[in-house]
């Protein structure tokens, strides 16, 4: 026969046969004073603390409370540094573990930012490229050789032939900036080619290597005259049509025609450098010599141009 | 609570402290570091109520500023506040609730990096804003709610642990 147990013993009592009472339910009286304990020690601990915040905070670092700190903080440091000794192996191997993923990250970010440098690094030497030919441009818009009736507008290549039948470029001006079809683009080192077609901001150039172009032109020393054109293969040039009579000679330089009569003008200014002649030579059952020019202007490279608009309006071509 | 059980609480207060000074301060995790001293007595104060968990809190607290040489009742202050309100949940509604750790290590946590930033900005320490409440607190966070629950179960079992006078030393079979 299992023995009765009263409502007011606890599990453990009743099975352990102990005479312990359990506690009566709280009065309402002793609940509130409980409440009243607690916000007593609570309120009594935030003094406490504002207290030490406000002695610690405004007291010399030599003062009663920091000497008491320090000389808490000494008794325990051998406890620390007891739990630092134990606690170092432990937390080497962290530190290696750690280590080995941050070095993984680190190798990753210096990779990423090597990238990037290396952009920046070719970004420079673009715009130091720039740079110099920008300044050559200037020279030469500012010399003698620049056609004096003509100003230059200044236009970065910003498109190229995509692919190498199209001897084409399209710079950045266009008829807002006074640009019209057929105008002459030049660099400093010669005559580029025409512009074939405008929009307001930009305007396609044709390649005086393009195999419909021609120029006609002059050999500035002898003023044997012909036609440039494209020759055999890749960015040769050729100065056709030149008369057997004629004197042309290794290492003369070509310049455009131009011409002024009645009015009416050519399409290009004369005088503009086109290349220096490199073989002269024909055979004899030729009707004209045969003349090679090998052209300053870097074609594939082509950075920045000056397209050349008249000052004044010219006359329409009848 | 019983002298012996005043003593556990005492312990766990100080080793707690030792180690978070000594050890977890320095283990830090993408900017992290788990306050094992909180989550101690965030665990003491839901399983003694807001006074052992307040009294526990400050003096927790005060032994890490001395430890730290900061500026005293800072930590105390902050750690008292952060037990009494654990406290009081663990005896009103967190009661036996599985969740309780894990929502007052939430709370306390993000309520201790921002009264924390307060409270140093008022004395007038240089902090970063960014650092102290952004970057730094989501790892904190999720380390001290990884660690809740073993810690939580550690100070249970040291705890509940049944003082001499309660031991069994006889059983007496019913029937």
């Amino acid at each position: 026969m299992s023995r009765s147990v009263s409502r007011n013993r606890t599990a453990r009592s009743a099975v352990l046969g102990l005479p312990v009472r359990r506690s009566a339910p709280r009065p309402l009286s002793s609940r509130s004073s409980s409440a009243l304990r607690r916000r007593i020690v609570l309120g009594l601990l935030v003094l406490l603390a504002l207290a030490l915040i406000t002695a610690s905070f405004r007291e010399s670092s030599d003062g009663p409370l920091h000497d008491a700190q320090g000389a808490v903080a000494s008794a325990l440091q051998p406890l620390e540094v007891a739990v630092e000794r134990v606690a170092r192996p432990f937390r080497d191997a962290y530190g290696w573990t750690k280590d080995l993923f941050g070095a993984r990250s680190e190798n990753e970010k210096l990779k990423a930012e090597n990238e990037l440098l290396q952009q920046q690094v070719i970004q420079n030497e673009s715009a130091l490229q720039q740079n110099v030919q920008l300044k050559r441009l200037l020279v030469y818009r500012e010399g003698p050789s620049f056609p004096s009736d003509y100003d230059g507008v200044a236009a970065e290549v910003i498109a190229r032939p995509a692919s190498a039948f199209e001897q084409e470029i399209v710079v950045a001006a266009g008829s807002s900036d006074g640009v019209r079809v057929n105008a002459a683009v030049v660099t400093a080192d010669g005559f580029v080619g025409t512009v074939t077609k405008v929009t307001s901001g930009a305007a396609r150039v044709r390649l005086l290597t393009d195999e419909s172009s021609a120029v006609s032109s002059v050999d500035l020393r002898t003023r044997a005259s012909g036609v440039v054109v494209h020759g055999q293969s890749g960015d040769s040039l050729v100065l056709d049509r030149v008369s057997k009579k004629e004197v042309v000679h290794v290492g003369d330089e070509i310049v455009t025609a131009g011409w002024r009569a009645n009015g009416l003008a050519s399409l290009y200014p004369k005088g503009i450098t086109i290349g220096r002649v490199s073989f002269v030579g024909g055979l004899s059952t030729d009707l004209w010599q045969q003349v090679l020019i090998e052209s300053d202007v870097d074609f594939p490279a082509l950075d920045s141009v000056f397209v050349l608009v008249p000052r004044r309006p010219q006359p329409e071509l009848p | 609570m019983s002298v012996a059980e005043s003593a556990i609480v005492a312990a766990i207060v100080f080793v707690a402290a030792l180690l978070q000074v000594t050890v977890f301060a320095t283990l830090d995790v993408a900017g992290g570091v788990a306050d094992v001293l909180l989550l101690a007595l965030l665990s003491i104060a839901l399983l003694r109520g807001s006074v052992v968990g307040a009294a526990a809190g400050f003096f927790g607290g005060l032994l890490v500023d001395v430890m730290t040489l900061d500026t005293l009742g800072l930590t105390a202050l902050l750690y008292s506040l952060a037990g009494y309100w654990a406290g009081r949940y663990g005896e009103t509604t967190g009661r036996d609730r599985s969740h309780a750790p894990l929502l007052t290590v939430f709370v306390a946590t993000i309520a201790i990096a921002y009264a924390g930033y307060g409270l140093h900005f008022l004395l007038g320490e240089e902090l970063s804003a960014r650092r102290a409440l952004f970057e730094t607190l989501l790892p904190t966070l999720v380390l001290s709610l990884a660690l809740a629950r073993p810690v939580f179960a550690l100070c249970r079992s040291a705890l509940d642990r049944p003082s001499f006078g309660e031991r069994v030393t006889q059983v007496k079979l019913l029937g």
